[in-house]
């Protein structure tokens, strides 16, 4: 019985940490799948993070706060686009400046408003934040364990913003595999010249992914300090959005194993929390930092082709010239 | 494609740099001025901080030196069309090769030590960046994407070592034992001060002359040998070096080599020159000022010179600012780090195109 138990919360615990993953590496699906690198994801989270928690500090609605996030991340998001697509700059020299500027400004803004050496306020007020939403008999469902926990902790209990994780991942999958919008980014990421051939803008389309994007930042920044903790701290993104590209590289740039990779990463971090000091048999010992390093490990493992083939968008990286092509 | 302008040399090593660099200040200074602080006084006392009497001048050199490491290694990688991300890992994991020397002979002579510690870093160092220039080459793996994982398996790796190996018995925080006197590099003010001139004490110490050293053999690397040249040909054409014969894969080696082993050196200024043992993340995000640097610098060591010069009192300058201004402090800096990235980096035809006009009308009107 304890073990069910151990096993359904670390399973809850999966659930919350892949919540950012989930929305970050859907947003860089887009981004990609579109043709522009997506470096920035960390940067525009982190923006998303600040905005969101600085914003719910001070008007007291989490909502405002997710309206912030999203302006935020968005905002990042045209700048990138602007520095790739209307330039025609280096992507990744563009989404690293984002990624620095961001982790300098949003503690200098938090220090000079707040007064709290570079955090917000603790959201404990009501409304300020996201918190789980209790489904019917969830209670009474926990007095028998079996599966009555697996729903209280599994299913109910969560914030919206999980639920909305959950369908966006069958909704990105339906965009991009069956509609018109959906094959068309997926042409520009491919071949940008057969879509200017046949008459739609390649800037406009990768403009709309990466603001797409954006967007989802958004939301997952939101995630990360309006629900999952109570308010902003320094670089609390902690590299997630590096997390959530490997995901998606793992996933190879498809909805369904994205999410797959998300969960594995997640349960990895959840499981590195709990393993802390267990001893596995005939294994011994196994060191946080490497089940911590482990999907990142993995990641390389996959990009160099030793545990399969992740081949990335043909077009991805190359600012398109009508000129050129 | 747009036609790029193009510039006059002193135009595009010179003044592009410095508009870049002026339109980075001018919105950090719109920030400083949205906080309530005045910029231009917050600009001056930066300038106070970093330059104001000798000890934070000696700062200023030792973070500079800092940066001319890790400039130069994100330039050799670009001039063989190769963004190294890594920088950080590297130096990371170099600075674990100075402080195993640091700890292993800490007893011996300076004259032996000190150098097996530079060599040391630069091995380890060179060693991390082998693994995904490897990768890129023979298995064609991105080497951003590997690079950026490349950190955080360093940084995992090195908490491990830390907490678990390395760690001093009996102590709570994660760092080493104090190496030797024999792992000392030399500070400037005592070398000053044996020659009889008195100078206020600070980290700035002998590897410093080291990264002067490195700027030199960069550019003869570069510009005046074969090497150098097969490695800029690469970066320019890859297809164009095969014609050529030249290998692109080998040079992908090369490259990356000579760039981790650069950044590696990071830990002989840190850890020999500074705090003589390993500790948690020295690096500090060094390795990322090495992108701004090299951008800025345009991937030349003489202006890798300037921009490590400007990024170090930035640094210095920085954290003596919210002595005097409670709402701005160092955080302000990295933003203007990510802003002189993207202004130099991923904008710089914003400028470039309105400038090579102006320079042209100019040149015009002299004519006449």
């Amino acid at each position: 019985m304890d073990a069910y138990r151990e096993i359904i919360l670390l399973l809850a615990a999966t659930i919350r940490v892949a919540v950012p993953l989930v929305l970050a590496s859907l947003a860089g699906l887009f981004s990609e799948r579109s043709g522009v690198i997506d470096l920035g994801l960390e940067g525009k989270m982190l923006a998303a993070a600040f905005a969101s928690a600085a914003v719910s500090a001070t008007t007291g609605s989490a909502w405002l706060g997710l309206g912030a996030g999203i302006g935020a991340a968005t905002l990042l998001a045209l700048i990138i686009a602007f520095a790739c697509l209307t330039q025609r700059g280096n992507q990744v020299v563009a989404a690293m400046a984002v990624n620095i500027m961001v982790a300098g400004l949003a503690p200098a803004l938090a220090l000079a408003w707040f007064e709290q050496g570079g955090q917000t306020p603790q959201l404990d007020g009501p409304g300020q934040r996201f918190l789980g939403l209790a489904w019917p008999w969830s209670q009474v469902a926990r007095r028998h364990p079996v599966p009555g926990l697996a729903y209280a902790e599994l299913l109910s209990g969560h914030n919206i913003i999980v639920y909305f994780a959950a369908l966006l991942v069958p909704a990105s999958a339906w965009v991009l595999y069956r509609t018109r919008f959906g094959l068309r980014l997926r042409a520009v990421g491919e071949n940008p010249l057969a879509v200017d051939t046949a008459g739609i803008s390649v800037n406009a389309l990768r403009y709309q992914a990466t603001l797409i994007s954006g967007v989802l930042c958004g939301v997952a920044g939101t995630y990360i300090s309006t629900a999952a903790s109570a308010g902003f701290v320094r670089d609390m993104t902690a590299g997630k959005g590096y997390l959530a590209l490997a995901a998606l590289i793992f996933g190879k740039w498809r909805p369904y194993p994205t999410l797959a990779a998300c969960l594995l990463f997640a349960f990895a971090d959840a499981g590195a929390a709990r393993l802390q000091g267990v001893v596995l048999p005939g294994i011994g010992i196994v060191p946080v930092q490497f089940i911590i390093a482990l999907p990142y490990i993995l990641t390389v493992l996959l990009l160099a082709g030793f545990v399969g083939v992740s081949v990335a968008p043909k077009a991805i990286g190359v600012p398109y010239s009508k000129e050129k092509a | 494609m747009r036609a790029v302008s193009r510039l006059p040399r002193w135009a595009e090593f010179g003044l592009l740099p410095l508009v870049n660099l002026c339109a980075a200040l001018v919105i950090s200074g719109a920030v400083i001025r949205l906080v309530g602080e005045s910029p231009w006084a917050a600009f001056k006392l930066m300038a106070a901080g970093a330059f104001g009497s000798q000890d934070s001048v000696g700062y200023t050199l030792f973070y500079a030196t800092d940066f001319v490491f890790t400039g130069l290694a994100v330039s050799v990688a670009y001039h063989a069309g190769l963004f190294n991300i890594g920088g950080e890992g590297q130096a990371y994991i170099g600075g674990l090769g100075v402080g195993l020397v640091g700890l292993a002979f800490g007893s011996g002579s300076p004259w032996v030590v000190v150098p097996l510690g530079i060599a040391a870093g630069c091995a380890f160092g060179a060693a991390w960046a082998f693994v995904p220039a490897w990768l890129q080459a023979r298995r064609g793996s991105h080497i951003v994407i590997t690079t950026i994982m490349a950190n955080f398996i360093a940084s995992a790796l090195m908490t491990y070592l830390l907490v678990n190996v390395l760690i001093k018995p009996g102590q709570q925080s994660p760092e080493t034992r104090e190496f030797g006197p024999g792992a000392a590099m030399p500070a400037v003010h005592q070398v000053l001060a044996r020659l009889g001139i008195k100078f206020a004490a600070s980290p700035f110490n002998l590897a410093s002359l080291l990264a002067l050293v490195a700027c030199l053999l960069v550019w003869v690397f570069l510009w005046r040998t074969r090497w150098g040249y097969a490695l800029r040909v690469v970066g320019q054409n890859p297809r164009a070096a095969v014609y050529a014969g030249i290998s692109p894969e080998r040079t992908i080696l090369v490259a990356m080599i000579l760039s981790g082993g650069l950044a590696g050196c990071l830990g002989v200024n840190e850890l020999m020159g500074s705090e003589h043992r390993i500790l948690l993340d020295f690096p500090g995000g060094a390795g990322f000022v090495g992108i701004a640097v090299a951008l800025m610098g345009r991937n030349h060591p003489v202006g890798i010179l300037a921009a490590s010069l400007l990024f170090g009192a930035l640094y210095q300058g920085g954290s003596q600012l919210s002595f005097d201004m409670p709402h701005v402090n160092r955080d302000m800096v990295i933003l203007i780090q990510g802003l002189v990235i993207l202004f130099c980096g991923a904008l710089e035809n914003v400028f470039r195109a309105p400038l090579a006009a102006l320079l042209a009308a100019a040149k015009g009107r002299s004519r006449a």
